[in-house]
């Protein structure tokens, strides 16, 4: 258990850990509310996780136990790549079991196995301002959020529906947070989106490049957006996982072969492992 | 049975000693010294600096040795580098009219106190390509000027001042100077902040953005006013001591625009300004600097903005080449979990179709 030489635990210095600490509290303390925070050049690049990794860093301690997923998978390089930063400049005990880890930090994805009370989820964000697509003006989408003024939102998903019969968004879909922030949840699948809600780990969302965290607490409302008429639904596949047969993961398509051959696999890696036996 | 790919940590080991190997390139030729791109590779040291934002010659040419002379890559490593430095404190505003110069010109008078000075410069070369320096030919020696040149040469956009034809700029007084490195910028942002911005800004996109400026995107009919490069003192003021200490020398190149202005209500006709500042011998950059600078002033003076180059949130929120560079390659990392996403919602719609 070394640490890199030449640079504090957790790369970060103790002044911009506590400067991003703040900021996370205030998140937590506003759910969904995007806090500005003094972002770091961090030795990995913007969009790679930069966000994520320093929030986890300043919330990381040397009892905790790390988990990185990308994907939904520890194997995935650039998870292998975060996982490396953190045994190397923090020392923590890293672990691909979503049980045993403190903190998970993941991209495109929430672990299948429940998380539970004490753990933190910290999500990479690429684009933290759900109404960007909309609104391309940070100093438009401040205003529309602090007045609560989310009816573009409704109105694209209406217009999916005229058009397409269905709302069109597969990931990143859009919740409101404790009945009044609109967040983003990063681009996870839209299958995803129900595991926030009252979800008893402390979920962390952290934008490097574009210098924004936020926050849902433990057991907080997070509902995704919908109408009457067309419910919210998620992902389903008409087969289950060719690996350890599970038919209530999200699956990854795998190609096979060059004649549209293709199989379903889990896309967490851990939870696949763990179902087909020790 | 299929069986899902493992052993990334191996791959990215190897791919990483590939790297390396591949950085030194062919080893009978003698490997390239520190020395030897700060000296030779002078420009692509001065650049990594300013975009890099850190002063400093040796470690600039370690970042462009590491980078194999990719000057974005480059000026990331040397941003990584900078966020671990300690702040002791802000240093005093640099005078550029006591710098020790070695190139002045303007274009706006044919002569001015203290004369053109060109210095070390491109301009007026035949861009031919040089055989003698391939064949490692010693350079032809310069000659001496006779004086010296003055201690101090007065700024030319000042003699516009004393007439009253250009804006005064006032120094920003006692408020604090924004930091866009501590806290993230908000907009609208002050001129300070914009300037910072764009001093750490991507060279060919200022380049480009100045352009279209010039070609009708946001029109500001600008003059170079004056262009001075040449070394200035930096100075910091210790608190213990009670006077300010210099902390060393740093080469600097300023570009100061004249723009026209066809005044307002409340302002006569009247020249206004655009500035850059860039470390070491970066011409281009500064230019293209002050030009975007008094693009981007068009909401305050009142003008109609209407092209990028003159919209703030735009110009700034996509100046930054490190910032820029990560995001766009950020789509080589997996994404197959929304693109399943996608799939699946394509199909869906198809299937929908076909009923």
């Amino acid at each position: 258990m070394t640490t890199a030489t030449g640079y504090n635990f957790a790369y970060l210095d103790e002044q911009t850990k506590r400067m991003i600490r703040r900021a996370i509290l205030k998140a937590v303390a506003i759910p969904g509310y995007q806090v500005p925070f003094g972002s770091r050049e961090m030795p990995l690049p913007y969009g790679w996780g930069t966000g994520g990794i320093q929030v986890t860093a300043s919330v990381i301690g040397s009892a905790d136990v790390l988990k990185v997923i990308d994907q939904g998978a520890d194997d995935t390089t650039n998870a292998v790549s975060i996982r490396r930063f953190f045994a190397r400049t923090a020392g923590v005990a890293t672990t691909r079991r979503t049980t045993e880890a403190t903190i998970i930090q993941t991209r495109h994805r929430i672990p299948e196995t429940p998380l539970r009370e004490g753990q933190i989820l910290v999500y990479q964000v690429p684009i933290p301002e759900p109404l960007r697509w909309l609104e391309p003006r940070e100093s438009e989408t401040r205003k529309m959020h602090a007045l609560a003024d989310y009816g573009v939102m409704h109105v694209k998903l209406y217009e999916d529906i005229a058009r397409h019969g269905r709302i069109a968004t597969s990931y990143d879909y859009p919740v409101l947070v404790n009945d009044r922030y609109l967040m983003r949840p990063s681009p996870i699948p839209k299958f995803d989106n129900p595991k926030m809600h009252m979800n008893p780990a402390l979920q962390l969302f952290g934008a490097g490049r574009e210098k924004r965290i936020y926050a849902v607490p433990p057991y907080t409302k997070v509902v995704s957006l919908d109408f009457e008429d067309h419910p919210f639904e998620v992902q389903r596949w008409d087969d289950c996982c060719a690996l350890c047969g599970a038919a209530d993961s999200y699956l990854d398509e795998v190609i096979t072969d060059d004649r549209g051959g293709r199989i379903f696999v889990c896309s967490d890696s851990d939870y696949c492992t763990g179902r087909i036996g020790p | 049975m299929y069986v899902a790919v493992k052993g990334g940590e191996r791959a990215i080991d190897n791919a990483h000693a590939w790297l390396g190997e591949t950085r030194r390139g062919d080893r009978q030729v003698p490997e390239l010294s520190l020395a030897q791109i700060d000296g030779q590779l002078a420009l692509a040291v001065d650049r990594v600096m300013t975009e890099g934002s850190v002063y400093d010659r040796e470690l600039a040419a370690l970042a462009i040795k590491q980078a194999q002379g990719d000057q974005v890559e480059a000026v990331f490593l040397l941003r990584a580098y900078r966020t671990t430095l300690p702040r002791f404190g802000y240093s005093l505003p640099i005078d550029t009219g006591a710098m020790r110069v070695r190139r002045r010109i303007s274009s706006t008078f044919k002569d001015v106190p203290g004369g053109q000075i060109l210095g070390p410069t491109y301009d007026y070369t035949h861009r031919l390509l040089d055989f003698s320096l391939a064949a490692e030919a010693p350079p032809v020696a310069a000659p001496m000027a006779e004086d010296p040149v003055d201690d101090t040469l007065p700024r030319v956009i000042d003699v516009l001042g004393r007439e009253g034809l250009i804006e005064s700029e006032a120094a920003g007084g006692d408020s604090p100077v924004g930091d866009l490195t501590r806290e993230p910028m908000a907009f609208p942002a002050g001129r300070d902040l914009r300037l910072q911005s764009l001093a750490r800004g991507d060279e060919g996109f200022l380049l480009a953005m100045a352009y279209s400026s010039q070609r009708g995107y946001g029109h500001t009919h600008p003059f170079a006013g004056e262009i001075r490069m040449g070394e200035v003192t930096v100075e910091f003021f210790a608190e213990e001591l009670g006077f300010a200490v210099e902390l060393g020398d740093i080469a600097v190149t300023e570009s100061q625009m004249v723009n026209q202005f066809r005044g307002s209500a409340e302002q006569p006709p009247q020249f206004t300004r655009g500035y850059g500042l860039a470390f070491g011998r970066s011409e281009r950059k500064a230019m293209a600097m002050a030009l975007v600078d008094r693009a981007m002033r068009a909401g305050e003076l009142g003008e109609e903005a209407t092209a990028p180059a003159q919209d703030p949130e735009f110009v700034l929120g996509h100046c930054d080449n490190v910032e820029a560079s990560g995001f766009t390659q950020h789509l080589k990392l997996p994404h197959y979990v929304d693109f399943q996403g996608e799939l699946e919602l394509i199909r869906r719609l198809r299937r929908k179709d076909g009923e």
